[in-house]
């Protein structure tokens, strides 16, 4: 067992911050199921990959993270209300809170793997003692990009560890028709790099794992991969409607394995949680989420010249021209 | 002082960068040890060291792709792509990433890179070394496109991109790298990255062109003279973002436009110069617009590249028809 699972705020603190995500991941459901929200990538089931991920990072290194990690942003400081601002359409959603550091969400699949190799080189460069940490999903393992970027970060021996949140699915791509590989960890095997297997519904396995590797990063001993095995208990996004690919038999059978009550199960057998813990905190919880969806809702749209704003450092005059038309157009309506 | 080529003033303008910045690191393919296949990057991992000048893995949509991570770091990353036909692995990191990072985070984060490119044909090179994909990345917004067309410019706008705060995608004529020699002070001056330069004065003809065809358009500009014709020749540098303001005042003054490139003609930048001049200076014109420029097929081999490229009996046929429009 590491340091960190014999104390018992830290072990709570991890259920709270998974219990966080999921009653948020819930609330965002229904806000786009009501038209208050875009489309919205749920991370229901795979709360401990993200949590445990963010869970072993220090502030100064540095979070990649894919489309469904709302749960290693929340840990990240990342506010309720930016990633509701996000997934709702406004771009300041990935602007303010958070590590200023911290890259926004990658939604075209792996193409941010090449960015956690350059920010480690950054680190390198400077003789930082910091980690990047890239997250993907197993589709992502199929791209070019993703063995470019491991390959390069091996040979380089680069302060980046990335994470594969294996969900089982690609949309409606099972693993076993993304690869032929046996696992997706055996994927470093090539680029040089350690490679190993987590049980990804177990946040202090995620979190241990994540934690091993960025201390050999940190000390200069090079990247590894990291295969979090977990499973998407939603569809892919709110557009999606998995029915049409997978059994509700095989999603029943994973409700079994799932992270939060797998962790609850745990604390309330060594007696650090009780059935007043629980309803306390899900009070709570339930007030901290309403309240930035209040707050979401409540904020105003950026004015249409913020369009122009943050293309260029400075507008270019044709891009002015394009801006002033803009505006003029508006005006006359 | 002595004259200097257009490739050595890149590496003219890369060294004096590298010298006022310790944030300028070069990397790609080949550019440290072997100091580039063109030789631009020689000499600086001597100076600089492995730690800034940097022999990267052959993968060209991650050497775009670190160049992300490194900018969004407070990196100058410059990188060299070897030839244009290896080119399109990096529009996903281009259009998705590099050009649009600024705008995703409102600013937090930036991409102050520069790709640098050799591009276009002559040089008798193998397939897939002699394309001109400029209009492709001028499409992306975000994007800076620029192209010289002479040892100084390249050396003032080399040195203009790399400070500058955003990603420029900087495409070097291939066939110029050694064709013209001119006197270059290492001054560390920039030149504008949003004005074209007026490299020929004249009235009666505006011959709008960039990169490599300057050569043929110039001496296009000549032969016209010999006849008493007096054509303006632009260059236009950079294309994104584009000075319009010095095609229109050029065209305000001649009435008459040719616009001269190597890339394929449809939906090829002088498309889009010829709108400008369309939208804005319509009731100047005397006669059409004509555009002379690559062909809509595959760039051929090398020999037949000399006839897929325009050339100058092109240019001066196209000159004459808009110039005997009535």
């Amino acid at each position: 067992m590491p340091d960190f699972a014999r104390d018992s705020t830290q072990l709570i603190n991890l259920y709270q911050a998974m219990v966080l995500t999921r009653t948020f991941d819930a609330k965002a459901v229904a806000l786009q199921r009501t038209g208050r929200l875009g489309t919205y990538p749920s991370s229901l089931g795979q709360e401990a990959v993200a949590v445990g991920v963010a869970a072993a990072m220090r502030e100064e290194d540095l979070l990649l993270p894919s489309f469904r990690e709302h749960g290693a942003q929340l840990w990240r400081g990342v506010t309720l209300q930016d990633i509701l601002l996000y997934w709702g359409g406004d771009e300041r959603g990935s602007a303010s809170s958070g590590p200023r550091h911290d890259f926004p969400v990658n939604v075209p699949v792996g193409s941010h793997a090449p960015h956690a190799v350059g920010v480690a080189l950054a680190f390198k460069l400077r003789g930082e003692q910091c980690v990047a940490v890239c997250v993907m999903g197993d589709g992502a393992t199929s791209k070019g990009e993703v063995a470019e970027a491991l390959n390069i970060a091996g040979v380089w021996r680069l302060p980046v560890v990335f994470v594969i949140n294996n969900n089982g699915w690609a949309i409606s791509v099972p693993v076993a028709r993304q690869t032929a590989a046996a696992t997706l960890a055996q994927k470093a095997v090539a680029a040089g790099i350690p490679g190993e297997q987590v049980d990804g519904n177990d946040v202090i396995a995620v979190r241990a794992a994540v934690e091993d590797a960025l201390a050999r990063a940190r000390a200069g001993n090079g990247p590894a991969l990291i295969e979090a095995i977990t499973y998407r208990l939603s569809d892919h996004t709110t557009a999606d409607d998995a029915s049409r690919y997978r059994s509700d038999a095989e999603v029943s059978q994973r409700w079994n394995e799932e992270p939060i009550a797998r962790l609850r199960r745990y604390l309330v057998k060594r007696e650090l949680w009780t059935k007043a813990d629980e309803e306390r905190m899900l009070t709570a919880l339930s007030t901290q989420v309403d309240a930035a969806v209040e707050s979401y809702l409540a904020t105003a749209p950026q004015p249409v010249e913020s369009i122009f704003d943050h293309t260029y450092a400075t507008l270019p005059a044709d891009l002015a021209d394009q801006r002033a038309a803009a505006l003029a157009a508006r005006s006359r309506r | 002082m002595s004259e200097i080529t257009l490739v050595q003033a890149i590496n003219r303008a890369l060294t004096r960068a590298m010298r006022d910045d310790p944030t300028v690191v070069v990397l790609g393919e080949d550019v440290a040890k072997d100091g580039g296949v063109f030789r631009a990057t020689e000499g600086l991992l001597a100076e600089f060291g492995e730690g800034r000048v940097i022999d990267t893995p052959l993968a060209e949509g991650a050497i775009a792709g670190l160049c992300v991570g490194l900018a969004a770091q407070g990196f100058r990353p410059v990188a060299e792509i070897q030839f244009t036909g290896f080119i399109y692995p990096i529009i996903d990191q281009m259009m998705n990433h590099a050009s649009r990072i600024r705008t995703r985070t409102r600013g937090r984060l930036t991409c102050p890179m520069v790709l640098r490119s050799p591009c276009g044909g002559g040089i008798r090179a193998v397939e897939h070394h002699s394309e001109s994909p400029e209009a492709i990345f001028a499409h992306m917004p975000g994007l800076r496109v620029v192209i010289p067309s002479s040892p100084a410019r390249a050396y003032g706008l080399l040195l203009a991109a790399i400070h500058d705060p955003d990603p420029v995608v900087f495409l070097e004529p291939t066939r110029l790298y050694r064709a013209i020699k001119e006197e270059v002070p290492d001054d560390g001056a920039s030149l504008p990255l949003d004005r074209a330069f007026v490299v020929r004065e004249g009235s009666d003809l505006t011959l709008v062109t960039w990169g490599a065809m300057l050569k043929e358009t110039m001496a296009t500009g000549e032969r016209l003279a010999a006849g008493g014709v007096s054509a303006e020749v632009i260059d236009l540098a950079t294309l994104k973002p584009l000075d319009s303001e010095t095609v229109l005042r050029s065209v305000a003054k001649t009435g008459r436009c040719v616009i001269i490139h190597e890339a394929p003609r449809t939906a090829g930048f002088g498309a889009e110069v010829a709108a400008r001049i369309a939208e804005h200076g319509l009731l100047s014109l005397l006669a059409p617009i004509e555009r002379v420029a690559g062909f809509d097929t595959v760039m051929p081999l090398l020999r037949l590249e000399q006839h897929y490229m325009p050339e100058e009996q092109r240019i001066l046929a196209a000159a004459r028809r808009v110039l005997a429009f009535r």
